[in-house]
């Protein structure tokens, strides 16, 4: 097992709670933040080489130099909360756990940034994490280190959590911000950067929960140390919430650079596929991110071993290489059908689509019609080609990257797998029933 | 000042000047096609993604060119930039596949649609989308819907454009008109069917794009290309007054704002020079409207320049070429269909 940075003492009874946090040594970064200069915080972070956790991997000390400082402008730190990637379930078991670890690094992030009034966006499903949020919250004004005058230092910060009605888009940080705001969760157009005009147009910092959550250890250890972990950019811990046909899923933290067969089979992790099946695909950060048939995901193009990193998993482009995106780890034995798993991940873009610019809007819908044509055993053999350039037409066409979240899959699954899809196409006989989906959601099959 | 360029002509324009606004200052030649974007409307633009362009070179300072093509109405011109739009092959495919998504749930039933012949997306199709459509689903469709008791609001033909969500919320107060649902669900609508009880509300129908936003006052009444534009003013007190009166005859069908070569109004026109002018008396006629040849509505139709006030020379010139043209309304037809 690697180093447990956000993930220790998850098991212990209480560490939910304010007390037993402390008792293992919780807010004990944020009184050594408080001695320190904001500027000292942010050469930390970037000394550290933290990489966002949301999916994007941008380095987070960058984002955080880049912030505009106008004088008397509020400045907010957001964290995106609305963790609804299918596959990705880390940062809720983070939350639900240790809510005080979020707590901690929103403070410290906000002390970093000068940010007096801070929230966490909160994904509307998971109402029963927000009110254990709130509830921390609440202990944490209670204990003194929120409100005024935190632990003495004279610097004051307001947290508020903030439910979103339950959209995927408002996990794109302008929609988030809309959403905030209270206005209709679509994504703004790009230019102005968040940096700059976010919420309230004032210059905002939106990152993801277990960013904040590892500015706690970068605190506690420093920067350089925590660097140490991992390889080349890949610095530090991450977490990776492993699900599909393997024998042990969950969320597990890794060191950045651990090999993916280690990963896949070693029994502290995934512990191998299930019944011994063979493994056929992984999709290996979140449904976004292209899908890779077994051999391509445990070696590279070039023949070397892939490793859990941001580097390793992008080798060889989208053409023979994937993202480690938000660590969604979704395996597929060879009992599982790509095409199907497809159309189940394009009927969620389509469903989750704003419906603000027109390829995003109309290809996914489309996408989804001609996924569930073939499945329903009406495929025509143009109808792969079709696919292939529907979602080349949607691919940076969109304002926001929902669009190429949609596109990537279809093209990953036709580029590895256009095999599986011709099968369909010509014995539609071997295809079982799919419309207990639109059944059990009640609504209705696309027409053909 | 920044200087870019465009499809290879050079301009200098303004600081904050948009791309397309400055490919519209060179002309139409390289003017990208916009559907949802108004120079009148702020923050208007972004949503259709007609407008890309491929940004071939960034700026003086940073030569590199855009991963993505951008959308052209709302991305500022740098000093140097260099774009590519119609000389670019991959981006005319990428246009033409965001017509071809534009198209997909629009029904393809212009002959019955009020909108033919001054509609944006048709021309748009006819100039950048394929000839036939590869979507063969169900197309979603709507109930109309009344948006007062002047305006019909049908939303199977509307391409979610936002124009008239950003007119709503520019020129009413007590904006109660917005988008509905998500995806390719969402609709256009006035909150549980409120009508926009609103004196500008009217100016809705002018800047659609297609044939959502109806006037009911004019609906079926003419195909545009049998109705003559003709521009007109009024005193108002609360409007400029300056409009187009559509004729049929002796007769005046409907009014709209004055449009100008892009397709947008130059002056808001209230719901009163709107929906209850419909007089001749009500009007200063100032002359016929200029008509872009290429459009329908050019069928037929005469310019004031053209019109000699001498009529018995005029008479005299056009039975002389009446005589070397043998007849000369069918040429004359003949070059307004070209």
């Amino acid at each position: 097992m690697g180093k447990q940075l956000l993930l220790d003492n998850i098991h212990a009874p209480g560490i939910a709670t304010l007390g037993v946090y402390r008792e293992f040594g919780g807010y004990k970064a944020l009184e050594k933040a408080l001695k320190m200069k904001p500027e000292e915080l942010v050469d930390e972070v970037k000394k550290s080489g933290l990489r966002g956790r949301g999916g994007a991997g941008f380095p987070t000390g960058m984002k955080w130099g880049f912030l505009a400082k106008p004088e008397g402008v509020p400045r907010h730190l957001v964290c995106n909360a609305d963790e609804s990637e299918p596959g990705t379930f880390k940062d809720r078991y983070l939350m639900e756990r240790k809510p005080h670890l979020l707590i901690e690094g929103m403070i410290i992030g906000s002390f970093a940034l000068g940010a007096r009034t801070s929230y966490i966006y909160i994904r509307g499903e998971m109402m029963y994490v927000y009110h254990i949020l709130e509830q921390a919250i609440q202990d944490a004004y209670d204990a003194g280190l929120l409100g005024e005058n935190i632990m003495g230092s004279g610097y004051s910060l307001d947290l508020h959590v903030h439910p979103g009605g339950g959209a995927y888009i408002c996990g794109e940080e302008t929609a988030l911000i809309e959403s905030l705001e209270g206005k209709r969760g679509n994504p703004r157009i790009k230019p102005p950067f968040p940096a700059v005009s976010g919420v309230w147009n004032r210059p905002t910092v939106v990152n993801n929960v277990e960013t904040i959550a590892a500015v706690v250890p970068i605190v506690n250890m420093g920067g350089e140390e925590y660097a140490k972990i991992g390889v080349g950019k890949s610095t530090g811990t991450k977490l990776i919430s492993a699900c599909g046909h393997i024998n042990k899923p969950g969320v597990y933290e890794i060191d950045l650079g651990l090999p993916v067969e280690e990963f896949l089979y070693s029994d502290n992790y995934c512990g191998g596929i299930r019944n011994g099946n063979k493994l056929k695909a992984v999709v290996a950060g979140g449904s976004s991110v292209p899908i890779l048939p077994a051999e391509l995901f445990l070696k590279t193009a070039k023949g070397e071993p892939r490793l859990m990193s941001y580097e390793s998993l992008a080798d060889g482009g989208f053409a023979t290489g994937t993202m480690l995106g938000s660590g969604g780890f979704i395996v597929m034995d060879d009992t599982a059908s790509v095409v199907k798993n497809l159309w189940n991940f394009t009927r969620f873009y389509h469903h989750e689509s704003c419906g603000q610019c027109s390829p995003c809007r109309e290809g996914t819908g489309w996408m989804e019609k001609v996924l569930y044509r073939i499945l329903d055993g009406h495929g025509k053999k143009e109808d792969v080609d079709l696919l292939w350039d529907i979602q080349s037409k949607i691919d940076g066409k969109t304002i926001c990257p929902l669009g190429d979240a949609a596109a990537w899959p279809v093209a990953s699954a036709i580029r590895h797998f256009r095999s599986e899809f011709e099968e369909y196409i010509k014995n539609p006989g071997s295809i079982k029933d799919v419309k207990h989906y639109y059944r059990l959601h009640n609504e209705k099959e696309p027409a053909y | 000042m920044p200087k870019v360029t465009i499809d290879g002509h050079e301009i200098e324009v303004p600081k904050g000047t948009t791309i397309l606004q400055a490919a519209r200052m060179i002309g139409p030649e390289v003017a990208p096609p916009a559907m949802c974007y108004y120079s009148k409307l702020k923050t208007s633009g972004g949503y259709c993604r007609t407008c890309i362009v491929k940004v071939t070179k960034g700026s003086a300072q940073n030569p590199n060119p855009m991963p993505k093509p951008v959308a052209s109405c709302r991305t500022e011109v740098m000093d140097g930039m260099e774009v590519a739009n119609f000389t670019s092959p991959d981006l005319l495919e990428a246009r033409k596949g965001v017509v071809e998504f534009l198209l997909i749930n629009h029904p393809l039933d212009c002959p019955i649609c009020d909108q033919a012949g001054e509609c944006d997306l048709q021309n748009l199709g006819y100039e950048h989308g394929a000839a036939k459509t590869r979507y063969d689903f169900e197309r979603r469709t709507f109930e109309k819907i009344d948006i007062g008791n002047k305006v019909q609001l049908h939303m199977t033909r509307c391409i979610l454009c936002y124009r008239c969500v950003k007119t709503a919320d520019q020129l009413c107060s007590n904006r109660v008109h917005g988008v509905l649902n998500r995806g390719d669900v969402s609709e256009i609508s006035t909150y549980i069917q409120n009508a926009i009880d609103n004196e500008w509300s009217g100016n809705v129908i002018d800047v659609c794009p297609v044939g959502a936003l109806t006037d009911k006052t004019f609906r079926f009444k003419s195909r545009v290309w049998f109705t003559k534009p003709v521009d007109a003013h009024r005193d108002c007190k609360t409007c400029a007054g300056k409009a187009r009166i559509w004729f049929k005859g002796e007769e005046v069908l409907r009014v709209t704002g004055r449009k100008d070569q892009w397709g947008e109004v130059q002056d808001w026109i209230c719901n009163d020079c709107r929906f209850e002018k419909k007089k001749v008396s009500d009007w200063t006629i100032e002359g016929p409207s200029h008509i872009d040849r290429h459009s329908v509505i050019a069928q037929n139709h005469y310019e004031l320049q053209n019109l000699k006030l001498d009529v018995g020379r005029q008479l005299n010139k056009l039975a002389g070429e009446a005589e070397k043209n043998n007849t000369n309304t069918s040429t004359k037809k003949a070059t307004a269909k070209k």
